[in-house]
C-alpha cells in the first residue's frame, strides 16, 4: 500500500504542476458558472454540461491520459528498477490519472450548482450527471492507460484513442440508429436497450436522462426504458455496465503491465 | 276580468311564496325522514337536513323552487344499491349535502345527485364520495354546479363514471369544483354554451376534462393535474379554452390536451407542464394558440398534418424534449412571434425579432415519429450534429412549420 500512495503523491504532483488539469476544471466551471450567468436555469445547465460530458471527458480522458501514460514511461521504468511491487506501481500510476480527472470534473461542474443551490435542478439530476462524469473518467482513464501501455508507438497510441473516442461518442450511435430505422418493423425496444448498456458513454447518457427527460421518457418507447433504467434496479444495471467498462480495461492494462518487458 | 284573474292568481301565489316554510329533518325537526318533508313540501319552501346518516330510497324533489339544505353535513347513504338524489323539478337549490355510495352498476348510470329534465337548477357547495357518477344533468338546461367536492377510489374506468356529467345540458355553469378519482373529471355531451371556470380535476382515470359535440363553450382557469389521459376534447366548434393548467399527463396515450376536430377556437394564455405530450392537434381547423406557455414536456406541440389553418403565436417553448413535432412533411399549420429557448439566431435591427427564421421540427423528431425505438438516442452527441445539419439545409423536416419571426425574449 505504501508503494501505491508513493506513486499516486508522485502522480498527482506531477499532474497539479501540469497546467492542463486546471485548465480542464476550470474550462467546466467558466462553462457552468457562464451559462448560469446568461440566465441559464438549473436544468437548462445541466442538458449543455450532459453535452460536455459525452463529448469532451471521453475526448480529454483519452488523449490526455494517453499521453500521461507515455510521457510518465522513464519514472515507471526508474521505479522497477528498484525492488517494488508491479501490481502496487500499477495502481499508483492509475489512480495518479483517474483521480485528478474525476476530481477536476467534479470541482468543476458541481461547485456552480452548489454556488448557485441547483437553481431548479432536481438533485438526482445534479447526482445523475456527476455520477455519469465521474464514471466515465474512471472507464476511459483505464481505457487510456491501456492503449498507451499495448502501443509502444505514441502517434499510433494517440490515434487509436481519438479512434476509440470517435466510435463510442458518434459512430456507435450512428449505427444503432441505423438499427432502429433498418428494423424498425420488429419491437426493437429491449435489443436496443441491450445495445445502450454495451456503450460507456450510452450507459452515461441514459442515466441522466432518466432523472432529465421524464415527461418525454413517459410516452411511447420512453415508458419501457424509464422503467427500465428509472427504478433502483434499472441505475443498478446501468451502474454495473458502467462499472465494467471501468474494471475491465483496467484489468486488461494491468495484466499488460504485469507482463510487459520493459 | 281576464286581466283580474291573472293578478288574483299572481297574488296568491305571491302570497304562498310569503308563506314559505321551513321543514326541518332530523334532531329536533318535525320530520324523520327526508322522504316525508320532501312529500309534504309546497313550492318556495325550504327542506333543511340536519347531521346524521340517511339511508332512504332515491330522493326524488319534484317540488318546484325548492331549496334543499343540508346542516352540518348529513350523510345521504346510498347503501351501494340506488342513486341519492334526483332533482325533477325547476328551479331547485341543493346544497351543503354529502351524498355518497351509490354502488357500482352496470345497468344503469346511479349518480350521488342527479337533475332531470329540469331548468335553473343550482347544485352548490356538497360533498360527493364514491359514487358511481358524481353530478349527472340530463336535458337539464342553465343549470350551475359549483363549489362541489367530489372524489371516488373507482380503480377500474369500466367501473367507474364521471365526475360532473353533462349531456344534452346547454348554458351550464360548473365552477370552482374539485374533482378527483372519477372516470372523466367532467364530461360535457351535446351541451353548449357551457361555462366552466376555476375547477381542478385530478386523478382521472380516464380525461381530466373530456368534451364532444359541445360547440360554443368557455373553459377559463381551470387546472387538470396527473390526469390518466389528460384533456381530449373533440367535435366541437367555437371553443375558448385560456389561462388554465395542463400538468403532468404521463403516459403513451395521455395528452396535456387533445384536441380532435374542432373547428375554430382559441387556445390562449395556458400553460402546458410536464406532459408527455403537450398540446396535440388532429384534424382541427382556424384555432388560434396564443400566448401559452409549454415546458419541460417530451413533445410540446404534435400538430397532425390533417390539421390545417391553425396559427401559434407569441407562445413560449422551453425545456421540452421536443418542441414541435408532426407525422408529415406537407403539415401546414403556421407559426409567427413565438419564443423558443432552442433558438440561438441574432437581432442585428434590435426589434425583438430574431433576424433568422427557426424551424422547431426537429430531424431527431420526425425519425421517432418514424421509428419510435429510436428514442434511446435523445440528447446523444450524434443527435445534435443531425439536428444541426437538418437546420441548415432542410431535407426530412416540414418547410411549412418555420418561424420566420421567432422572439428574442419570452412574450410576457
Amino acid at each position: 500500500m505504501n508503494v501505491i500512495s508513493l506513486v499516486l503523491q508522485a502522480g498527482l504532483r506531477d499532474l497539479s504542476r501540469n497546467r492542463w488539469i486546471v485548465a480542464y476544471a476550470l474550462c467546466f466551471f467558466a462553462i457552468a458558472e457562464g451559462l448560469f450567468w446568461f440566465g441559464g436555469t438549473g436544468p437548462q445547465v445541466l442538458l449543455s454540461l450532459l453535452n460536455l460530458v459525452l463529448l469532451v471527458l471521453p475526448l480529454v480522458a483519452l488523449v490526455f491520459g494517453t499521453i500521461h501514460v507515455y510521457s510518465s514511461r522513464e519514472f515507471v521504468e526508474l521505479l522497477l528498477a528498484q525492488p517494488v511491487p508491479r501490481r502496487e506501481l500499477f495502481v499508483g500510476i492509475y489512480l495518479g490519472l483517474a483521480l485528478p480527472l474525476a476530481g477536476a470534473f467534479i470541482v468543476g461542474a458541481g461547485v456552480p450548482f452548489a454556488i448557485h443551490a441547483g437553481a431548479g435542478a432536481s438533485a438526482g439530476g445534479v447526482v445523475a450527471l456527476l455520477g455519469a462524469g465521474v464514471g466515465l473518467s474512471l472507464a476511459f482513464a483505464a481505457i487510456a492507460t491501456w492503449i498507451a501501455l499495448h502501443t509502444d508507438d505514441r502517434l499510433k497510441g494517440v490515434g487509436l484513442a481519438l479512434g476509440v473516442w470517435l466510435a463510442t461518442t458518434v459512430v456507435y450511435d450512428g449505427l444503432v440508429l441505423g438499427a432502429a430505422a433498418a428494423f424498425g418493423n420488429y419491437p426493437l425496444e429491449r435489443p436496443l436497450l441491450a445495445l445502450m448498456l454495451t456503450n460507456p458513454v450510452d450507459v452515461a447518457r441514459v442515466l441522466v436522462l432518466t432523472q432529465l427527460d421524464v415527461s418525454a421518457l413517459m410516452g411511447y418507447t420512453g415508458a419501457l426504458f424509464q422503467h427500465t433504467f428509472g427504478t433502483s434496479l434499472g441505475i443498478g444495471v446501468a451502474a454495473a455496465a458502467l462499472l465494467s467498462w471501468w474494471v475491465l480495461p483496467l484489468g486488461l492494462a494491468g495484466r499488460r503491465f504485469l507482463r510487459r518487458d520493459f | 276580468m281576464r286581466a283580474l284573474l291573472l293578478t288574483l292568481a299572481c297574488v296568491t301565489l305571491a302570497a304562498r311564496d310569503a308563506g314559505a316554510t321551513d321543514l326541518v329533518v332530523g334532531r329536533g325537526g318535525a320530520y324523520t325522514t327526508i322522504t316525508a318533508a320532501l312529500d309534504a313540501a309546497k313550492p318556495g319552501d325550504r327542506v333543511v337536513v340536519r347531521a346524521g346518516t340517511y339511508r332512504e330510497p332515491t330522493l326524488v324533489i319534484r317540488t318546484p323552487r325548492l331549496t334543499f339544505e343540508g346542516e352540518g353535513w348529513p350523510v345521504l347513504d346510498g347503501d351501494a344499491k340506488r342513486e341519492v338524489l334526483v332533482i325533477a323539478a325547476d328551479d331547485v337549490t341543493v346544497r351543503g349535502i354529502v351524498a355518497i355510495n351509490t354502488g357500482i352498476s352496470n345497468l344503469e348510470d346511479r349518480a350521488g345527485i342527479r337533475a332531470r329534465d329540469v331548468r335553473n337548477c343550482v347544485i352548490e357547495g356538497n360533498r360527493l364520495r364514491k359514487n358511481l357518477w358524481g353530478i349527472y344533468l340530463q336535458r337539464s338546461v342553465d343549470c350551475v354546479v359549483r363549489d362541489n367536492d367530489i372524489t371516488a377510489e373507482g380503480v377500474r374506468q369500466t367501473e367507474s363514471g364521471n365526475g360532473i356529467h353533462l349531456w344534452y345540458s346547454p348554458g351550464a355553469r360548473v365552477e370552482r369544483n374539485r374533482v378527483s378519482g372519477h372516470r372523466d373529471g367532467i364530461y360535457f355531451e351535446f351541451s353548449s354554451h357551457g361555462e366552466t371556470r376555476d375547477n381542478v380535476s385530478e386523478r382521472s382515470q380516464r380525461y381530466g376534462l373530456h368534451f364532444m359535440f359541445s360547440d360554443s363553450c368557455n373553459y377559463e382557469r381551470n387546472t387538470f393535474r396527473e390526469n390518466n389521459s389528460g384533456v381530449a376534447v373533440m367535435y366541437s366548434r367555437g371553443v375558448r379554452i385560456a389561462d388554465n393548467r395542463f400538468e403532468r399527463s404521463w403516459g403513451s396515450a395521455a395528452y396535456g390536451l387533445l384536441l380532435k376536430d374542432i373547428m375554430g377556437g382559441e387556445i390562449s394564455g395556458n400553460t402546458f407542464d410536464r406532459n408527455s405530450t403537450g398540446l396535440f392537434v388532429e384534424g382541427s381547423s382556424r384555432l388560434s394558440v396564443r400566448g401559452n406557455v409549454f415546458t419541460q414536456n417530451g413533445w410540446a406541440a404534435k400538430v397532425l398534418a390533417d390539421a390545417d389553418d391553425n396559427t401559434f403565436t407569441a407562445n413560449r417553448f422551453s425545456g421540452n424534449a421536443f418542441d414541435v413535432t408532426t407525422n408529415s412533411r406537407s403539415a401546414n399549420s403556421s407559426f409567427d412571434g413565438n419564443w423558443w429557448d432552442e433558438y440561438n439566431g441574432y437581432d442585428l435591427n434590435r426589434d425583438g425579432v430574431g433576424d433568422t427564421a427557426f424551424h422547431p421540427v426537429r430531424l431527431f423528431a420526425m425519425v421517432v415519429e418514424q421509428h419510435p425505438a429510436a428514442l434511446l438516442l435523445l440528447r446523444s452527441p450524434l443527435v445534435s450534429i443531425l439536428d444541426a445539419a437538418e437546420r441548415v439545409l432542410p431535407v426530412l423536416t416540414p418547410e411549412a412549420l418555420v418561424d420566420r419571426r421567432p422572439l428574442m425574449r419570452p412574450p410576457q
